[in-house]
Protein backbone atom coordinates (compact mmCIF):
# COMPACT_ATOMS: atom_id res chain seq x y z
CA UNK A 1 0.00 0.00 0.00
CA UNK A 2 1.43 3.37 -0.96
CA UNK A 3 1.56 6.05 1.70
CA UNK A 4 -0.70 9.03 1.01
CA UNK A 5 1.53 12.03 1.64
CA UNK A 6 -1.50 14.31 1.66
CA UNK A 7 -3.08 12.59 4.64
CA UNK A 8 -3.99 14.73 7.63
CA UNK A 9 -1.75 14.01 10.61
CA UNK A 10 -2.67 15.03 14.16
CA UNK A 11 0.43 15.65 16.31
CA UNK A 12 -0.27 15.57 20.05
CA UNK A 13 2.37 16.64 22.59
CA UNK A 14 2.37 19.04 25.54
CA UNK A 15 5.84 20.29 24.55
CA UNK A 16 5.85 22.62 21.54
CA UNK A 17 9.46 21.61 20.81
CA UNK A 18 8.53 17.99 20.37
CA UNK A 19 5.59 18.86 18.12
CA UNK A 20 7.96 20.95 16.03
CA UNK A 21 10.57 18.18 15.83
CA UNK A 22 7.96 15.61 14.79
CA UNK A 23 6.50 18.06 12.25
CA UNK A 24 9.97 18.87 10.85
CA UNK A 25 10.74 15.20 10.35
CA UNK A 26 7.34 14.45 8.80
CA UNK A 27 7.77 17.43 6.47
CA UNK A 28 11.18 16.10 5.43
CA UNK A 29 9.52 12.76 4.69
CA UNK A 30 7.08 14.52 2.35
CA UNK A 31 3.96 14.97 4.49
CA UNK A 32 2.13 18.29 4.22
CA UNK A 33 -1.06 18.36 6.27
CA UNK A 34 -0.79 18.73 10.01
CA UNK A 35 -3.00 19.50 12.97
CA UNK A 36 -1.54 20.06 16.42
CA UNK A 37 -2.83 19.60 19.95
CA UNK A 38 -1.02 20.26 23.23
CA UNK A 39 -3.02 17.69 25.20
CA UNK A 40 -5.08 14.54 24.68
CA UNK A 41 -8.26 16.44 25.55
CA UNK A 42 -7.57 19.05 22.84
CA UNK A 43 -6.81 16.24 20.37
CA UNK A 44 -10.13 14.60 21.27
CA UNK A 45 -12.00 17.84 20.51
CA UNK A 46 -10.25 18.12 17.13
CA UNK A 47 -11.16 14.51 16.32
CA UNK A 48 -14.83 15.32 16.88
CA UNK A 49 -14.70 18.12 14.32
CA UNK A 50 -12.10 17.24 11.69
CA UNK A 51 -11.30 14.14 9.67
CA UNK A 52 -7.86 12.85 10.70
CA UNK A 53 -5.93 10.07 8.92
CA UNK A 54 -3.10 9.43 11.35
CA UNK A 55 -2.43 10.29 15.02
CA UNK A 56 1.09 10.75 16.40
CA UNK A 57 0.77 11.22 20.16
CA UNK A 58 2.99 11.63 23.18
CA UNK A 59 2.20 9.42 26.18
CA UNK A 60 2.82 11.68 29.16
CA UNK A 61 0.58 14.77 29.14
CA UNK A 62 -0.99 16.59 32.09
CA UNK A 63 -4.74 16.47 31.39
CA UNK A 64 -5.45 13.55 29.10
CA UNK A 65 -2.55 11.19 28.48
CA UNK A 66 -1.75 9.51 25.18
CA UNK A 67 -2.90 6.12 26.44
CA UNK A 68 -6.24 7.60 27.53
CA UNK A 69 -6.62 9.22 24.11
CA UNK A 70 -5.76 5.92 22.39
CA UNK A 71 -8.38 4.05 24.44
CA UNK A 72 -11.03 6.67 23.65
CA UNK A 73 -10.20 6.57 19.94
CA UNK A 74 -10.32 2.76 19.81
CA UNK A 75 -13.66 2.75 21.65
CA UNK A 76 -15.27 5.16 19.19
CA UNK A 77 -17.01 3.61 16.17
CA UNK A 78 -16.10 6.44 13.83
CA UNK A 79 -12.47 6.84 14.92
CA UNK A 80 -11.40 3.33 15.90
CA UNK A 81 -9.51 2.51 12.68
CA UNK A 82 -7.24 5.59 12.66
CA UNK A 83 -3.57 4.51 12.78
CA UNK A 84 -2.07 5.63 16.11
CA UNK A 85 1.66 6.02 16.72
CA UNK A 86 2.64 6.52 20.36
CA UNK A 87 5.75 8.64 20.90
CA UNK A 88 6.97 8.00 24.38
CA UNK A 89 9.70 8.24 26.96
CA UNK A 90 7.63 5.69 28.91
CA UNK A 91 9.16 2.53 27.51
CA UNK A 92 8.96 0.38 30.61
CA UNK A 93 7.56 -3.08 29.86
CA UNK A 94 4.24 -2.40 31.59
CA UNK A 95 3.66 0.66 29.42
CA UNK A 96 4.35 -1.21 26.21
CA UNK A 97 2.02 -4.04 27.21
CA UNK A 98 -0.71 -1.52 28.09
CA UNK A 99 -0.33 0.26 24.74
CA UNK A 100 -0.36 -2.98 22.75
CA UNK A 101 -3.47 -4.14 24.65
CA UNK A 102 -5.12 -0.82 23.78
CA UNK A 103 -4.32 -1.58 20.10
CA UNK A 104 -1.63 0.99 19.41
CA UNK A 105 -0.50 0.75 15.76
CA UNK A 106 3.13 1.16 16.74
CA UNK A 107 5.25 3.07 19.24
CA UNK A 108 8.49 4.99 19.14
CA UNK A 109 10.77 5.62 22.10
CA UNK A 110 12.29 9.05 22.72
CA UNK A 111 14.97 10.00 21.82
CA UNK A 112 14.62 8.90 18.21
CA UNK A 113 16.20 9.71 14.85
CA UNK A 114 14.27 10.70 11.70
CA UNK A 115 15.14 7.27 10.23
CA UNK A 116 13.39 5.46 13.08
CA UNK A 117 10.25 7.58 12.73
CA UNK A 118 10.24 6.96 8.98
CA UNK A 119 10.57 3.19 9.48
CA UNK A 120 7.70 3.08 11.98
CA UNK A 121 5.41 4.99 9.61
CA UNK A 122 6.28 2.64 6.75
CA UNK A 123 5.47 -0.33 8.99
CA UNK A 124 2.12 1.14 10.03
CA UNK A 125 1.10 1.84 6.44
CA UNK A 126 2.41 -1.50 5.23
CA UNK A 127 5.10 -0.26 2.88
CA UNK B 1 22.72 7.06 47.02
CA UNK B 2 22.77 3.72 45.18
CA UNK B 3 25.71 3.94 42.72
CA UNK B 4 23.91 1.67 40.24
CA UNK B 5 21.45 4.51 39.69
CA UNK B 6 24.06 7.07 38.61
CA UNK B 7 25.52 5.59 35.42
CA UNK B 8 22.19 5.12 33.60
CA UNK B 9 21.55 8.88 34.00
CA UNK B 10 24.97 9.73 32.54
CA UNK B 11 24.44 7.36 29.60
CA UNK B 12 20.93 8.69 29.07
CA UNK B 13 22.12 12.32 28.99
CA UNK B 14 24.75 11.49 26.37
CA UNK B 15 22.35 9.37 24.30
CA UNK B 16 19.54 11.95 24.28
CA UNK B 17 21.76 14.91 23.37
CA UNK B 18 23.59 12.91 20.74
CA UNK B 19 20.40 11.52 19.17
CA UNK B 20 18.25 14.67 19.29
CA UNK B 21 20.92 17.30 18.63
CA UNK B 22 23.79 15.33 17.05
CA UNK B 23 26.21 16.78 19.62
CA UNK B 24 28.96 14.70 21.22
CA UNK B 25 29.42 15.11 24.96
CA UNK B 26 32.27 14.23 27.29
CA UNK B 27 31.66 13.26 30.93
CA UNK B 28 33.72 15.07 33.56
CA UNK B 29 34.52 14.16 37.13
CA UNK B 30 31.56 13.75 39.50
CA UNK B 31 31.57 15.65 42.81
CA UNK B 32 29.32 16.34 45.78
CA UNK B 33 27.59 19.70 45.48
CA UNK B 34 27.18 21.60 48.74
CA UNK B 35 24.74 24.39 47.87
CA UNK B 36 21.68 25.02 45.73
CA UNK B 37 23.19 27.58 43.33
CA UNK B 38 23.02 26.49 39.70
CA UNK B 39 26.04 26.17 37.45
CA UNK B 40 24.42 27.58 34.35
CA UNK B 41 21.63 29.69 32.84
CA UNK B 42 18.67 27.33 32.46
CA UNK B 43 17.70 24.16 34.33
CA UNK B 44 15.12 21.44 34.13
CA UNK B 45 14.27 19.55 37.32
CA UNK B 46 12.11 16.46 37.66
CA UNK B 47 10.82 14.69 40.78
CA UNK B 48 11.46 10.96 41.11
CA UNK B 49 9.64 8.32 43.18
CA UNK B 50 9.78 4.53 43.37
CA UNK B 51 12.76 2.41 44.47
CA UNK B 52 14.54 5.71 45.17
CA UNK B 53 13.02 9.13 45.67
CA UNK B 54 14.27 12.65 45.15
CA UNK B 55 15.06 14.59 42.01
CA UNK B 56 17.18 14.85 38.88
CA UNK B 57 18.18 18.14 37.28
CA UNK B 58 20.13 19.28 34.26
CA UNK B 59 21.61 22.78 33.96
CA UNK B 60 22.90 24.22 30.68
CA UNK B 61 25.04 27.24 30.00
CA UNK B 62 23.44 29.61 27.50
CA UNK B 63 25.88 28.85 24.65
CA UNK B 64 25.48 25.11 25.16
CA UNK B 65 21.67 25.04 25.15
CA UNK B 66 21.41 27.44 22.21
CA UNK B 67 23.55 25.06 20.14
CA UNK B 68 21.55 22.02 21.27
CA UNK B 69 18.14 23.57 20.57
CA UNK B 70 19.32 25.03 17.23
CA UNK B 71 20.23 21.50 16.14
CA UNK B 72 17.04 19.97 17.53
CA UNK B 73 14.77 22.43 15.73
CA UNK B 74 16.87 22.85 12.61
CA UNK B 75 16.96 26.64 13.02
CA UNK B 76 19.33 29.07 14.67
CA UNK B 77 18.31 29.98 18.20
CA UNK B 78 19.83 33.28 19.32
CA UNK B 79 18.26 33.92 22.71
CA UNK B 80 17.11 32.06 25.79
CA UNK B 81 13.42 32.30 24.87
CA UNK B 82 10.34 30.18 25.60
CA UNK B 83 11.27 27.72 22.83
CA UNK B 84 14.54 27.02 24.63
CA UNK B 85 12.82 26.59 27.98
CA UNK B 86 10.28 24.24 26.42
CA UNK B 87 13.11 22.24 24.86
CA UNK B 88 14.91 22.01 28.22
CA UNK B 89 11.71 20.52 29.69
CA UNK B 90 11.51 17.97 26.92
CA UNK B 91 15.21 17.08 27.22
CA UNK B 92 14.84 16.64 31.00
CA UNK B 93 11.88 14.36 30.37
CA UNK B 94 13.65 12.32 27.74
CA UNK B 95 16.84 11.86 29.78
CA UNK B 96 14.86 10.80 32.84
CA UNK B 97 12.78 8.39 30.72
CA UNK B 98 15.85 6.93 29.03
CA UNK B 99 17.59 6.46 32.41
CA UNK B 100 14.50 4.82 33.91
CA UNK B 101 14.38 2.38 31.00
CA UNK B 102 18.04 1.45 31.57
CA UNK B 103 17.40 1.08 35.32
CA UNK B 104 14.40 -1.15 34.78
CA UNK B 105 16.69 -3.62 33.01
CA UNK B 106 18.61 -3.85 36.32
CA UNK B 107 15.39 -4.33 38.28
CA UNK B 108 15.26 -0.78 39.66
CA UNK B 109 11.93 0.93 39.13
CA UNK B 110 11.61 4.72 39.21
CA UNK B 111 8.70 6.96 38.28
CA UNK B 112 9.26 10.46 36.90
CA UNK B 113 6.99 13.46 37.45
CA UNK B 114 6.47 16.37 35.03
CA UNK B 115 9.57 18.61 34.76
CA UNK B 116 9.84 22.21 35.92
CA UNK B 117 12.04 24.76 34.15
CA UNK B 118 14.05 27.47 35.93
CA UNK B 119 15.96 30.14 34.01
CA UNK B 120 18.17 33.12 34.80
CA UNK B 121 21.77 33.72 35.78
CA UNK B 122 22.46 32.46 39.29
CA UNK B 123 19.10 30.72 39.76
CA UNK B 124 18.93 28.09 42.48
CA UNK B 125 17.85 24.46 42.31
CA UNK B 126 16.10 22.87 45.25
CA UNK B 127 16.35 19.09 45.22
CA UNK B 128 13.69 16.92 46.79
CA UNK B 129 15.93 14.63 48.86
CA UNK B 130 17.63 14.84 52.24
CA UNK B 131 20.88 13.20 51.13
CA UNK B 132 23.85 14.65 49.24
CA UNK B 133 23.63 16.12 45.74
CA UNK B 134 25.85 14.41 43.19
CA UNK B 135 26.87 16.71 40.33
CA UNK B 136 28.38 15.48 37.07
CA UNK B 137 29.74 18.03 34.58
CA UNK B 138 29.73 17.40 30.82
CA UNK B 139 31.65 19.17 28.07
CA UNK B 140 30.27 19.91 24.61
CA UNK B 141 31.93 21.87 21.77
CA UNK B 142 29.63 24.79 22.70
CA UNK B 143 30.11 24.85 26.44
CA UNK B 144 29.30 22.76 29.51
CA UNK B 145 26.18 21.39 31.14
CA UNK B 146 25.79 19.69 34.52
CA UNK B 147 23.46 17.00 35.73
CA UNK B 148 22.59 16.66 39.41
CA UNK B 149 21.06 13.72 41.22
CA UNK B 150 19.73 13.78 44.77
CA UNK B 151 18.05 10.51 45.66
CA UNK B 152 17.17 8.87 48.97
CA UNK B 153 16.75 5.12 48.89
CA UNK B 154 13.51 3.25 49.48
CA UNK B 155 9.86 4.13 49.01
CA UNK B 156 9.89 7.17 51.24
Amino acid sequence: MAIDYNMKILIVDDFATMRRIVKNILTQLGFKNFLEADDGSVAWEILQKEPVDFIVSDWNMPKMTGIELLKKVRADDKLKDIPFLMVTAEAQKDNIIEAVKAKVSNYIVKPFTPEVLSEKIKKIFGE
Amino acid sequence: MDVRIINPFLEAAQNVINTMAMIETKVGKPYIKKDSSSLGDVSGIIGITGDASGSFSITFTESCIKAIVSNMLGMKVTELNDDVKDAVGELTNMICGDARRRLEEQGIKLVGAIPTIIAGKGHSITHMAKGPILAVPFETPNGPFVIELALDSGNN
